[in-house]
């Protein structure tokens, strides 16, 4: 089975290009934000040296979100329309799952972070348990207060990755020699781990009504929702 | 046989638009998901909402649009898409669709200016015939567009500040009537009449340039004024009052350019071109004029990707391509050209 994997959640860009657990070609870069204007072109490379024609897929795998809602729009976009116009399976995984993968152990909980400014993050809570990742708190848009009160009630290590920065010293104060920050490395995503991770996972059924999850509203939104709190939940396109 | 195709994509601002176009003038479909309603919420449009009804929309488009004109990606001769001008996080959800459909059925890519795209609309129903002239008029948009032949654009004068169209929303939320709001302040504007003579602003000069900002103020202010004193105004004066300012200023404006630029054809496309007071006003104008007005059909007037796909075909034969590369380009324009 010949997978696409694309991972441009955040600033990282990873894409590759994968034979069941087999890599044949993967980009991972951190030197660019502009992920529309590489994302096809490193795609159409990675492809190509890899000696297989577009036509050659059988799978897309995606980082569905949370992220830059441009960078998760970005690769959702290619992902959905691939495999519309390809006819092949459609793979959505969580971008904070995908960074997960990279912490091998099972003796941490995963704690990946992608900073939403304002001491708001986009997270979530995840184990290693026999090779596969197991969600213990579902990927959410949070506040760093409030979210540290819910890993009080753990007693393991909790290993923080991702966009970290602004929030160690927010943890440190909380829980203390508890936390362990990841290393470089750590905190890049690598598409090929979530290529072969998603080899046991299930395509999705409605290509054509995939959309990323961006875990928050925009503010037009919310502000509107707070206005009309019975509403929103019509059909607001219409095809004419 | 080898048919001449172009499957478009049109995503600039509030509708997701695909099409199939034979030969540069025959429509086989044209699906058109308009975001409207989403945005009449906000009172305008939301980029971030636009972006995301996008991506939702884009691919049951696609697939729409070769159902509904029976061919199949083999049968395609190109992609063509709108890079610019529009909302960025808009256009890059056509683009990277474009470029992925592109790219897994080895067809060449064409990039479409927006604008020559509105302009294209007039050549589905018979071709454009050069010199042309084109005026350009919608929400984001207004200019004059010279086209001595076939894929050559030069602006000879725009808006510098409002477009038409955006100080018809600005003027008709005073006047309780959401966005988009054109199409209620030109039926008021058939009612009334002109009362309150409003600016014309840079009738008198010597460019091609338009103003509508200090319309859209005089006209905020009479209103407001009005009110403090308790006074209440007919809005139908109101409207056309406004209204004919508007038709002024691009009536005179274009009557002015073809005479400076002789020009066979003269164009009138974009969403404001389905103004009813403007199509009148330029009919009258140009009846004892060598020029043929060309008025954009109806229905082709807002954002649809059909006009895509025609200045698509149009782009393709002059070999205009593009690669996995394209960026969409939010503030893409034509040569500005001083007037001489």
């Amino acid at each position: 089975m010949k997978t696409l994997a694309i991972d441009t959640s955040n600033q990282p860009l990873s894409i590759a290009v994968l034979d069941g657990n087999e890599l044949l070609t993967e980009l991972t870069m951190t030197t660019h934000k502009k992920h529309a204007e590489f994302i096809n072109g490193v795609i159409a490379d990675l492809v190509k040296k890899a000696n297989l024609q577009p036509s050659d897929l059988d799978r897309i795998v995606v980082a569905e979100g949370p992220g830059s809602y441009t960078g998760i729009r970005m690769a959702v976009t290619v992902a959905k329309t691939l495999s519309m116009t390809l006819n092949i399976e459609l793979v959505m995984v969580s971008s904070l799952l995908s960074l997960s993968l990279n912490v091998d152990s099972d003796k941490y909980l995963i704690n990946p972070i992608f900073d939403g400014r304002n001491n708001n993050m986009f997270t979530g809570l995840y184990q290693r348990q026999q090779g596969k990742l197991i969600n213990v708190i579902e990927d959410q848009h949070t506040n760093v207060d409030d979210w540290l009160k819910k890993l009080k009630n753990f007693d393991q290590p909790i290993i923080i990755l991702g966009q970290t920065e602004s929030f160690i010293d927010t943890y440190k104060k909380t829980l203390n020699n508890q936390v362990v920050v990841a290393n470089s490395l750590t905190n890049i995503p690598r598409a090929a781990k979530m290529g072969i991770y998603s080899n046991n996972l299930e395509p999705v059924n409605d290509i054509n009504s995939v959309v990323p999850k961006y875990l928050r509203l925009t503010k037009a939104e919310a502000d509107w929702q707070k206005l009309h709190p019975k509403e929103g939940d019509e059909n607001y396109v219409e095809k004419i | 046989m080898n048919r001449n195709l172009i499957l478009s994509f049109e995503t600039s601002c509030d509708e997701t638009s695909i099409a199939v176009i034979e030969d540069g003038h025959t429509i086989l479909s044209n699906i058109v998901a308009t975001q409207i309603r989403s945005h009449q919420r906000f009172g305008g449009v939301v980029p971030e909402v636009a972006s995301r009804h996008h991506i939702q929309q884009i691919t049951s488009c696609i697939e729409e649009a070769l159902n509904e004109a029976k061919v199949g990606y083999d049968d395609l001769s190109a992609v063509a898409v709108t890079y610019g001008p529009g909302l960025v996080g808009a256009l890059l959800i056509g683009v990277t669709a474009a470029k992925t459909v592109a790219w897994a059925h080895n067809l060449p890519l064409v990039p479409v200016n927006h604008i020559a795209g509105h302009i294209y609309a007039a050549n589905l129903e018979k071709t454009i015939e050069f010199p042309a002239m084109a005026l350009v008029v919608s929400g984001g948009h207004t200019e004059l567009v010279y086209m001595p032949a076939e894929n050559q654009f030069e602006i000879i004068g725009e808006t510098r500040d409002d477009a038409a169209g955006e100080a018809y929303d600005k003027i008709g939320r005073v006047l309780g009537i959401n966005y988009p709001a054109g199409k209620q302040v030109d039926e008021m504007a058939h009612l009334g009449h002109d009362t309150f003579n409003f600016p014309r602003a840079m009738d008198k000069e010597d460019n091609f340039d338009f103003s509508f900002s200090g319309l859209k103020s005089a006209f905020i202010n009479t209103v407001h004024h009005a009110d403090q004193i308790g006074e209440s105004l007919d809005k139908n004066d109101l409207a056309t009052s406004f209204q004919q300012a508007v038709v002024d200023v691009l009536a005179d404006k274009t009557i002015r350019a073809i005479n400076s630029f002789p020009v066979k054809q003269l164009i009138v496309a974009g969403g404001v071109a389905a103004n009813h007071g403007l199509r009148e006003r330029l009919t009258q104008e140009l009846k004892n004029m060598p020029t043929e007005l060309r008025l954009a059909p109806l229905p082709l007037c807002g954002d649809n990707a059909a006009m895509i796909g025609s200045a698509g075909e149009m782009l393709f034969r002059h070999h205009v391509l593009s690669d996995e590369g394209l960026n969409a380009e939010p503030g893409l324009e034509f040569d500005y050209i001083e007037k001489s």
